[in-house]
């Protein structure tokens, strides 16, 4: 089992990184005051872009990366013009957003069906790879990796230390206590909801350049959602989001191995488990309704109109 | 006051809504260190021209001078450099943000809160409110939260201070502390702009006043001029309606009694009820004072049915029925007037004559199980009639009424189901005087004709003109009731406080 370990713990970040961006980027959505369903589509439409882009210029996931982030945020901006600027339904649009999301990668897909790319090599980190057991786990991952990592400080500290943390989390509290004291709430609610579809775009271009280099239609399988509802249990903090997202990861790669030792159970039922484990620790550990409300954003779902 | 110049000078400006006009040529003028008073009706279109002041809404024509020269405030930003602050009705305060985070969202300066906290410290102590900066919102009282606007407005150094009916969720004695505050701003020559249309607080504050009604500037008075009386005729137009409290002859029994009630709250932002007994006796009103979050809203819910509690708990004309919901409560003979109007009270876009069926379908509007409409338009025309409601008849939708007028309604389709309990909460919130005169004369008729009712009130003078015996709620107890001759504002008002707990405001608010 030790010899395991470093690799499954190296394939549990792996796993966890694109649930850490797209989570990350709705985390902040939704502080704003905006509830996106569209991750799924957006985490797909950043991928087809970031593919499409690795495979034309042959520059693999530096350009795959940018690209998927740009779609993201394209397919995040009309979201916001209908839900902001309309301030149609948010579950609607979101919903939307992502069938539109599934059947445009699908579209434009096509032409890459069993198309490869040649992926990422690991960067091992001086000294702190040579870590027995777990440095080759977790010092010796590819740059993306490490760049969730940063995504994650980044956020935490943007949202807890600065006077745009503060703003955010005004805005999805009292969006017209906010408007009453003078902030452009609409123009926040954009920015954040921006910043989301980003996320996801970077979530699923580093799926289809990096974590499984070849095309493959609907290749989030989900993963959009579970971003979704680990916000949710998270209760809209950093740090559990990342708990959970591990923990995902953890249970992705335990079940591959499960299933490589050829344990005897249906194979449908182990790829639902990262799915299953994830919704049912992530419920328990949220179920104090007070900690939920504290830090549900109040705002969450509702229109703003100046 | 040594510059001639006013600080702030408003000529001809005018608003206009697409249903209403919501100001009509208004002028005035405030000079350095003045207390001015913009007296005036809720709808009187005072809280519009503040906004068009603050720069939160654009006025269709007028000018604005500000230190004589001619300014155009399109924002709050605009407004608050210009050294124009402002505190809300509706507090625009952040409840799971500190106070010292709050003040922070509003200062264009470096994002350093530690630095921040000891300037809030510092400006509180200096104008007597104190605040401790890194409490979170929710876990203050109102009285607490009003010292965070203002303060928040100090911080930003005003020239101009708006407030706009600053002391509705005061008591007394907070009020005289605010009004010390105030004085001495004024005497270090700031303006200030004094939103009410509370006689006596303006007599006793300000130096000058604009009296408003219907969007229009009706008169200038120096209130310590003027009598209570003549101000009330400038701003209503007419004389200021009295209430009769004839005295009770039929036999007295307890309808409502309340028996050790507690009650938990399972909401973070709630108030819990603990230990509340209470008595309602036919032919009686009881009045409970407090300010709203300090259990009102859980009691009204224990009460109603909304929530269901103990079964001895609450007992209806001698009946336990603790355990019963909304719907048989009201069976036995218990009526209740929410606060919210619409949404609550009324639904919003249904016709009268629907809304009258939602309570009224106990009065038999129905015929083999069908809902019998006729009936229930036929009520709905006898309780416009009866009640002096005025609107476009049953078929009106409710949210076309004025707030008096489906105040008005409400009250009157509960009173068309001869309860034997009325439970009333804020029965004049946001309705104008003479609907008010009216609806607390209907709840004197009503009582004198046995029916007990229970007031859950804010409004401290309204409590003294229609209770028997009045209470206070603070901090989630129940004081003793006391007969309204014996009560005074002034202990009321420390009641308020939950000095009756030995415990203060501040420590019963402490976060929970």
């Amino acid at each position: 089992m030790l010899d395991y370990l470093p690799l499954i713990l190296a394939g549990t970040l792996a796993a966890a990184t694109p649930l850490i961006f797209a989570g990350l980027g709705e985390l902040v959505a939704e502080r704003s005051g905006v509830i996106n369903l569209g991750v799924e589509g957006m985490m797909l439409i950043g991928a087809i872009a970031g593919f499409a882009a690795a495979a034309e210029t042959g520059y693999g996931a530096v350009i795959g990366l940018p690209a998927g982030a740009l779609a993201g945020a394209a397919a995040a901006a009309i979201f916001g013009f209908f839900a902001l600027s309309l301030t149609a339904n948010q579950a609607a649009c979101g919903l939307a957003l992502t069938i539109f999301g599934i059947g445009l990668s699908a579209f434009i897909g096509q032409h890459y069906v069993s198309y490869s790319l040649p992926g990422l090599q690991p960067i091992a980190i001086p000294l702190l790879s040579d870590i027995p057991l777990l440095g080759p786990a977790l010092f010796r991952q590819d740059w993306v990796v490490y760049l969730s990592l940063i995504a994650f400080a980044l956020v935490a500290w943007t949202l807890t230390k600065t006077r745009l943390g503060l703003l955010l989390k005004a805005v999805g509290e009292a969006p017209e206590a906010a408007h009453a004291i003078g902030y452009p709430v609409i123009a926040i609610r954009y920015g954040a909801v921006i910043f989301g579809g980003a996320m996801a775009g970077i979530a699923g271009a580093y799926l289809a350049t990096v974590y499984t280099p070849l095309w493959v239609q609907n290749m989030s399988a989900g993963r959009g959602w579970i971003a979704v509802a680990l916000v949710v249990f998270a209760t809209w903090k950093p740090t559990r989001l990342m708990l959970g997202a591990y923990l995902f990861g953890f249970v992705t790669i335990l079940q591959f191995h499960a299933q490589g030792l050829g344990i005897s159970v249906p194979v449908q039922l182990l790829a639902a488990l990262p799915y299953l484990a994830t919704i049912v620790v992530l419920v328990l550990i949220s179920r104090d309704r007070k900690l939920l409300q504290l830090n549900l954003p109040a705002s969450l779902g509702k229109p703003f109109l100046p | 006051m040594s510059s001639p110049e006013a600080r702030l000078k408003l000529l001809h400006i005018s608003k206009r809504y697409p249903s209403v006009v919501a100001n009509d040529d208004i002028s005035l003028s405030v000079m350095p260190g003045e207390i001015h008073a913009i007296l005036g009706e809720n709808g009187a279109g005072k809280s519009t021209l503040m906004k068009i002041i603050y720069g939160a809404v654009k006025a269709d024509s007028g000018e604005m001078l500000w230190d004589g020269r001619q300014v155009n405030v399109s924002n709050p930003a605009q407004a608050r450099r210009l050294g124009i602050g402002m505190v809300f009705q509706h507090f625009s305060l952040f409840e799971t943000l500190s106070v010292v985070e709050n003040i922070a969202l509003v200062l264009d300066e470096a994002f350093d809160l530690a630095a921040l906290a000891v300037r809030v410290k510092e400006v509180s102590e200096r104008y007597g409110l104190p605040l401790d900066p890194h409490r979170l919102v929710h876990s203050l009282s109102v009285g607490e939260r009003q010292r965070v606007e203002i303060v928040r407005c100090l911080l930003q150094d005003p020239k101009l201070l708006i407030l706009d009916e600053p002391t509705s969720v005061l008591t007394p004695q907070a009020v005289q502390k605010l009004f010390e505050t105030l004085r001495r701003l004024a005497s270090e020559g700031v303006s200030i702009l004094y939103i009410s249309h509370k006689l006596h607080e303006i007599q006793s504050l300000c130096d000058s006043a604009t009296i408003m009604r219907g969007g229009k500037v009706t008169g200038t008075a120096i209130p310590r001029d003027e009598t209570p009386a003549s101000l009330a005729r400038m701003m209503i137009g007419r004389e200021l309606p009295v209430c009769v409290a004839p005295p009770y002859h039929g036999p007295v029994h307890p309808v409502l009694q309340v028996e050790r009630l507690s009650l938990a709250s399972d909401d973070p932002f709630g108030t819990s009820l603990k230990d509340i007994s209470l008595t309602v006796n036919a032919g009686e009103i009881v009045g409970i004072a407090g300010i709203s979050g300090n259990g009102q809203a859980e009691l009204l819910a224990a009460l109603s049915g909304e929530t269901t509690v103990d079964r001895e708990a609450v007992w209806l004309a001698g009946e336990a029925v603790g355990h019963l919901d909304a719907g048989r409560r009201r069976d036995r003979g218990l009526v209740f007037v929410p606060e919210e109007r619409l949404g609550r009270g009324a639904v919003p876009a249904l016709s009268l004559a629907r809304n009258a069926l939602l309570t009224g379908h106990r009065q038999g509007m129905k015929r083999w199980g069908l809902v019998a409409f006729d009936k229930a338009q036929a009520f709905a025309e006898q309780c416009i009639a009866r009640f002096d409601v005025r609107c476009g008849g049953p078929g009106a939708a409710a949210r076309s009424l004025s707030g008096g007028n489906l105040q008005k309604f409400i009250v009157g389709r509960e009173i068309m189901l001869a309860p034997k309990l009325m439970i009333v909460a804020q029965p004049t919130w946001g309705v104008d005087v003479g609907a008010s005169a009216f609806l607390r004369q209907t709840l004197l008729d009503l009582s004198r004709s046995g029916v007990a009712i229970l007031v859950i009130s804010e409004e401290l003078e309204e409590l003294f003109e229609i209770s028997d015996r009045i209470a206070v709620l603070a901090a989630g107890r129940l004081s003793a009731p006391q007969a309204r001759e014996l009560a005074d504002a002034e202990s009321v008002g420390l009641q308020m406080a939950g000095l009756f707990t030995d415990t203060d405001a501040e420590v019963s608010h402490a976060p929970a």
